[in-house]
């Protein structure tokens, strides 16, 4: 039997059993959100003993090098002990500074950091509230911008989205924690053709994606798909027409399942980029937001040509597995 | 006295760099043919064109061990779905097609063609 000291008492795992789920069957409160070691919410620190590899992928070597691992990926052979802290020392604290609706079901959420965070636009990072509720959300503002920004849809029975749009105050304090996510620009080949995707609050890494690319003087064209099933999902329409007006080689496409308009086209979102973009040979995609549509969308373009290297997708996992969802499925 | 050891299919066609190139046309084949494409569906496309890699490594003779109990345990799950000769079949006709398309002189197509082959049983867990 493996075993996992956390604070002062030891725990047993099952076998097989994830230290995230061992902890969290016992009674103690680990901060976690996807559970498929991908938001790194439930981030920990191993003090003594070792940690299987698969238990630290996608963390920063930094990381790694500290004995950070994901919680939920550490499975450790039997016989294994470990004594195991939290990652509150890469929590940074912070307070809300603006709350506003951007649509009726998406709040803009904007928090003011005592120290600065360091990250590109497109990656995410863990809201942790001060009593440990945990989820995370994409960033949509620019580093260099002084707020961070995230696009918080209002889930029913949402435990933080809840109490963010019905509860929290300016002012009021929480952590956050990151980044993670490799899905954001990096300059170069300013004149490839750049085609970003995405649903729902998959806008919210895709718009600071963009500006980030029009801000790093990319020249060739970008194209920027958001769909949603009606037009009361799609926000910050005008924000990113006036965008595309500044910006000739800018173009953005709202799509909708039902409800189109002269500006809103009607329609599959993969059908839309197809009849707008027939041949995307040699283009850089980032594709964000619901999980099998974004999954859907990145197979349909690689068999329309694009290179694997040059695709970057940001599946939106729900905060707890299918199953065991009590009410506040979907993170972002 | 000398000997100068044959090199593999691996490095005449180019080694590492070749094989890069070769997965995406190779992998972009596979997932388009209905036949096949439905082993593929529930994968992840990154691990899994990393799998297409080492195969095709593999049957070039690269720097990657890929033992017969590893095909089997891996293929045993497809097997258990359906996979049969004809999807081999298949797949080999994608690495000959990919092959030819990346200007590969055809006596060396015809020796990976025949390492493929040697591949065959272990795949169909025979």
């Amino acid at each position: 039997m493996a075993k996992v000291k956390h604070e002062s008492d030891w725990y047993p795992l099952e076998s097989g059993e994830s230290v995230l789920d061992a902890l969290l069957r016992q009674g103690v409160s680990i901060p976690n959100a996807c559970r498929a070691g991908a938001c790194q919410s439930c981030l920990m620190r191993a003090v003594a003993g070792t940690v299987p590899e698969a238990a630290q992928v996608g963390l920063k070597d930094t990381l790694r090098a500290q004995g950070y691992f994901l919680a939920c990926a550490c499975r450790p052979p039997e016989g294994t002990l470990l004594e195991v802290t939290g990652a509150e020392a890469l929590r940074i604290p912070a307070r809300i500074q603006a709350l506003s609706w951007l649509s009726t079901s998406v709040l803009r959420v904007r928090l003011v950091t005592d120290s600065p965070l360091a990250y590109h636009a497109g990656q995410y990072l863990s809201l942790v509230r001060e009593d440990g509720l945990t989820r995370s959300y994409s960033l949509a503002s620019l580093p260099h911008e002084d707020a961070l920004e995230l696009h918080v849809r209002l889930l029913p029975g949402g435990a933080m989205s809840g109490w963010l749009a019905h509860d929290a105050r300016p002012g009021d304090r929480l952590q956050v924690q990151g980044p993670a996510g490799s899905c954001f620009y990096v300059p170069g080949r300013p004149e490839q053709p750049l085609l970003l995707a995405g649903t729902g609050t998959g806008l919210a890494p895709l718009y600071g994606i963009v500006r980030d690319a029009l801000a790093a003087g990319h020249a060739g064209p970008i194209w920027l798909f958001h769909g949603a099933r009606t037009p009361e999902g799609l926000y910050l329409t005008s924000e990113l027409r006036a965008l595309a007006e500044q910006h000739p080689q800018f173009r953005y496409r709202p799509g909708v399942l039902e409800g189109g308009t002269r500006d809103v086209a009607e329609g599959a979102l993969d059908a839309l980029i197809r009849a707008e973009c027939p041949k995307p040979l040699g283009w850089r995609a980032w594709l964000c937001g619901d999980g099998p549509l974004v999954l859907s969308l990145r197979k349909k373009l690689f068999l329309a040509g694009l290179s694997l290297k040059d695709l970057h997708t940001d599946a939106f996992l729900p905060s707890v597995p299918q199953g065991q969802r009590t009410s506040d499925a979907g993170a972002r | 006295m000398s000997v100068t050891a044959e090199k593999s299919v691996y490095e005449q066609l180019g080694g590492e760099p070749a094989m890069a190139a070769a997965v995406e046309v190779f992998y972009r084949k596979v997932l388009a043919d209905d036949h096949i494409s439905h082993f593929f569906e529930d994968v992840d496309m990154e691990r899994q064109a990393a799998k297409q890699k080492a195969f095709l490594t593999m049957v070039t003779g690269g720097p990657v061990h890929y033992s017969g109990k590893d095909m089997r345990a891996g293929h045993a799950p497809l097997v258990k779905r359906g996979l049969n000769d004809s999807h081999f079949d298949a797949v080999a006709g994608h690495l000959k097609a990919t092959l030819e398309e990346l200007g590969v002189a055809a006596p060396l197509v015809a020796k990976v063609l025949t390492i493929a082959e040697s591949a065959r049983a272990d795949v169909l867990g025979r």
